[in-house]
């Protein structure tokens, strides 16, 4: 049995290094939000944001952006029989499940490392909030790696996997969102950043990250079997 | 084997709901604040209580099945869930009817139960499309059960983060019940839970009995090689 640690980082490595030559999903996923920043601008008719509209504009774009990331983490395992090969591998399964949102959470976070700044000179008057903003982005982030990944995993199964990933992604998020954009209101109001209930919010994205990382890693098992 | 029992518990629902309605319009008294709309609260809330609950006993089933790998858990979790998404219709329509009739509006964004409700109904209504886009009905099973289990964790969690993001809170019925909610509208109320109840149980018993008897009728034909119409049902797991 090889142990769980160098199975993750084996497949971790594995998963950065196709993402790096083939470069299918992180291209996609930032073109995608800037595009979407450009068409907020003119549904909303504004040029500069603040407060709630900044926050949903970022939320709603980074979700969606998100979701073409999430239809394309297992593709690669479904069409050229990774699957197959985990299995027979002599590793944990959680071993996949670990490596696979850790790759999502580096695709999230690549993918904001270019788009929040982006975000930032096209709508908003000042950068304070971007600092505590990294706080909010790393631990939605972490969240919607793990629903994400279970989720993925199992559509990528099914017939209709590209509209299946989405549909049962979108509702299972929405509390992360409420706690995100919560938290981001305050902090990309007009006045300069604010911290209005701040914490609570932090706490229940922590309290989501932890529910779902439990239950990922509880019923990865169930997903690999056959 | 399902059909056991099943006239006497239909029969003690049908006695428990009319229980519960001659109690709502003879005997609990009329609200003082909103008059005769306020008694469709005795069906609203245990409707959402009973479909929630649901939703959770499905999940129960959920994990019983990916313990056991008996197909019949996975039957029992999907009926759970079905007969709930079926209650959670209802709940909505009689929810939007109240806020119509005390706030003035179908619909209103800043009563965070209502909200949730939808929410976790729109991750249920979900569960359909999910389950029949998976076509070995053996992983079909499986992944139905951990959609069950997480969509059970996610209950909790978007009833919190909703009332969180509630700036101000709504007086509410049930802000008021130690102490506020009077003895005979607290009996009403207790009485129409359990007929509510009672109906979700039989509902729940008379689909697993069809389901049961159709899965029986097809194994006999094709026992005697006769045709079977409609080849594989795709409308649920079958029951042994």
């Amino acid at each position: 049995m090889t142990p769980s640690p160098i199975a993750f980082k084996a497949i971790l490595a594995k998963d950065l290094r196709a993402e790096l030559r083939s470069l299918q999903s992180l291209p996609a996923m930032t073109l995608f939000a800037v595009t979407t920043f450009v068409i907020f601008r003119f549904g909303l008719d504004r040029t500069s944001l603040s407060g709630s509209l900044a926050s949903g504009v970022l939320w709603a774009t980074l979700l969606f952006a998100a979701l073409l990331g999430v239809n394309r983490l297992f593709v690669a395992e479904r069409e050229e029989g990774g699957f197959d090969a985990i299995r027979l591998a002599p590793i944990d399964r959680s071993a996949l499940f670990a490596a696979k949102a850790t790759a999502l959470l580096v695709y999230l976070l690549a993918l904001e490392l270019v788009v929040v700044p982006v975000f930032a000179i096209f709508f908003l008057d000042s950068a304070a909030a971007l600092g505590p903003l990294v706080a909010v982005l790393a631990l939605a982030d972490l969240g919607l790696a793990a629903t994400g990944t279970l989720i993925s995993s199992m559509a990528v199964h099914s017939r209709a996997r590209d509209l299946l990933g989405p549909l049962v992604l979108l509702p299972l998020v929405v509390p992360l969102m409420i706690a995100a954009t919560g938290a981001s209101e305050p902090l990309l109001a007009a006045g300069g950043p604010g911290y209005h209930r701040f914490g609570t919010w932090l706490a229940v994205l922590c309290l989501y990250d932890l529910v779902f990382l439990l239950v990922g890693y509880a019923v990865f098992d169930f997903l690999l079997e056959d | 084997m399902y059909g056991k029992g099943l006239r006497q518990l239909s029969i003690a629902t049908v006695v428990a709901l009319a229980a519960s309605l001659s109690l709502v319009f003879f005997y609990a008294p009329l609200d003082a604040d909103q008059g005769f709309i306020q008694k469709i609260f005795y069906i609203h809330v245990p409707l959402a209580i009973v479909a929630l609950v649901g939703f959770v006993v499905g999940a129960l089933f959920a994990i019983a099945h990916l313990r056991s790998s008996d197909r019949r858990w996975d039957a029992y979790s999907y009926v759970s869930i079905h007969m709930s998404v079926i209650f959670g219709v209802a709940v909505l329509i009689t929810g939007a009817i109240w806020a119509k009739a005390s706030w003035g509006h179908w619909w209103v964004w800043d009563e965070p139960t209502l909200v949730s409700f939808l929410i976790v109904f729109l991750m249920y209504a979900t569960y359909y499309p999910f389950r029949y886009a998976i076509e070995d009905p053996e992983r079909q099973a499986r992944y139905a059960s951990v959609f069950a289990i997480v969509a059970g964790a996610f209950v909790p969690l978007n009833f919190m983060a909703v009332r969180l993001a509630q700036s101000l809170v709504h007086p509410r019925v049930f802000a008021t019940t130690n102490g506020g909610l009077p003895g005979s509208m607290m009996l009403t109320f207790l009485v129409s839970l359990v007929a509510v109840g009672l109906l979700w149980l039989t509902l729940v018993k008379l689909e697993l009995t069809a389901k049961s008897a159709s899965g029986q009728l097809k194994r006999l034909r094709r026992a005697l090689d006769a045709p079977v119409p409609g080849a594989r049902s795709r409308i649920a797991p079958e029951v042994s």
